[in-house]
């Protein structure tokens, strides 16, 4: 489990995280919510250490960190290599073929072996509906393609967590279904995810768990049912935006 | 005399001092130039604080000085003021160089201090989210230098360094001023015996010109070899 005690971050005079405490549970799906710029994104890139919150304390399973204090490499590589992380624009190693990308944690971080890796990539590269891609570069790719080559690559180092950073938010909606389909099918396979998302039809299908952040601070935490039937007047006219930009 | 039977008699001659001198001088310079250039870009790149800052500064310094003063006066420097440096107990007669050596150390160096540049500038203008996502799968920032970012900036920097090499080989006539009977040497000791100074200077630039245009094709294949994941079909 994933534990978070009275975390803050700012950025120069502006606060993206004010007294963050939270919990996410082990092989659930969780979905963080909010307007833009409300610090979903900060909260979830503090949980891979790509941002350091200045206080409070994260607690990943048995690891424990105060943020006030220096991480040491080596804690921040633990970390990195228990969770995995899928971003909003891909980033997958243009250099690389779709295979490559796969294999290169296992083979180079994991130190796996490279047959085992290869064929445990193309394995991966199915179960997400890619198996004719593996040779190809990420360039010619559709940007749906991409993002699921992006969340077989985080697949392919068995990380305990998996978060994504608005996964489909560059994408048109017939790339996003395609990406929407592969998220909920992990989710069935009990991987513990913490996602990012605008797309309120996804997060009431695939959330065990929702977050709702708004200036730095967590206004809602709790189930999904819970959220989606909130008297909340803010809750409410947030969930009816989001759903009318999305038929939008 | 016939300006044909001139050339021709000539071009053995001049042949002979660029694979003897130019050439080796000016690809033994440029590889040790580019390992001093990436040990330059990696230390003015990195974020080590403490005892690295003093390397940094030594780094910057580097290319600073080499960059900003003529390379002629720098061949004159290594070659005729070093064997002044008297130091004692290490140097009593000063540091006499061979002039081929000589030329090699200010070459190397002087090369060493633009590719530098070069390949900062490469490394930098790889995104930031290539080096996020290296770390996200758990990489080091060495293992994310060595697989990700540098086979990128590889790419990127290879227009500017080819640039530079073509520079260097040009630059090595001026080796002639410390003695090295080089291409252009050559031609000039030519020039002074069957007095075709006009013949002879555009004979050598000729050479220059041939092989400068081999290394650009060189660099236009390389060039291809090093994108064929960035055009849309490969």
């Amino acid at each position: 489990m994933i534990k978070l005690e009275h975390v803050h971050k700012t950025f120069a005079e502006h606060k993206a995280l004010v007294d963050i405490s939270t919990e996410f549970p082990e092989h659930k799906t969780t979905v963080i919510l909010g307007p833009s710029g409300s610090g979903k994104s900060t909260l979830l890139r503090s949980l891979n250490l790509l941002e350091r919150p200045e206080s409070g304390t994260y607690q990943l399973d048995d690891l424990t960190i105060n943020y006030a204090e220096p991480i040491s490499t080596a804690t921040t590589l633990d970390v990195r290599r228990r969770t995995g992380m899928v971003f909003q624009g891909f980033n997958l190693f243009p250099h690389l073929t779709v295979l490559q990308n796969l294999i290169e944690g296992p083979v180079h971080v994991l130190k796996h072996d490279k047959a085992a890796a290869t064929k445990e990539a193309q394995e991966l590269l199915a179960k997400v509906g890619l198996a004719d891609k593996a040779d190809v570069y990420p360039n010619q790719l559709s940007g749906g393609q991409a993002q699921r080559v992006a969340i077989a690559r985080s697949l392919a180092m068995h990380p305990d967590y998996i978060f994504l950073d608005e996964p489909t938010s560059a994408l048109d909606p017939e790339l996003e279904l395609e990406v929407l389909k592969v998220l909920l099918k992990i989710a069935r396979d009990q991987q513990s995810m913490i996602i990012v998302t605008h797309n309120m039809a996804f997060a009431q299908k695939v959330a065990d768990k929702i977050l709702f952040v708004e200036d730095g601070q967590i206004q809602f935490d709790g189930s999904s049912q819970d959220f989606f039937n909130t008297d909340n007047a803010r809750i409410k006219a947030f969930v009816s935006a989001m759903t009318f930009a999305t038929l939008d | 005399m016939n300006i044909w039977h001139i050339i021709v008699s000539s071009a053995p001659q001049l042949l002979a001092a660029g694979i003897k001198y130019t050439i080796p001088i000016a690809i033994v310079s440029f590889a040790i130039g580019l390992i001093l250039a990436l040990v330059t870009a990696l230390i003015r790149i990195s974020k080590q604080r403490g005892a690295f800052n003093i390397l940094r500064w030594i780094a910057s310094f580097y290319v600073w000085l080499f960059r900003s003063t003529p390379l002629l006066v720098q061949l004159f420097i290594v070659y005729f003021g070093l064997p002044y440096l008297k130091i004692k107990g290490i140097f009593p007669k000063g540091i006499q160089l061979d002039p081929v050596v000589a030329g090699i150390i200010t070459f190397s160096l002087n090369t060493g201090a633009y590719c530098a540049e070069t390949i900062r500038g490469a490394i930098e203008s790889i995104p930031r989210g290539q080096w996020e996502a290296a770390s996200s799968i758990g990489m080091t920032r060495t293992l994310a230098l060595r697989r990700i970012i540098i086979p990128q900036a590889v790419r990127v920097s290879l227009p500017p360094l080819a640039n530079s090499f073509i520079s260097l080989v040009k630059d090595t006539s001026l080796a002639a001023s410390i003695t090295i009977v080089e291409m252009f040497e050559v031609s000039q000791q030519i020039a002074a015996a069957n007095y075709q100074p006009l013949v002879m200077y555009c004979e050598v630039a000729a050479f220059y010109a041939v092989a400068c245009t081999l290394l650009a094709w060189l660099q236009k294949y390389l060039e291809k070899v090093t994108s064929r994941y960035v055009s849309p079909m490969n």
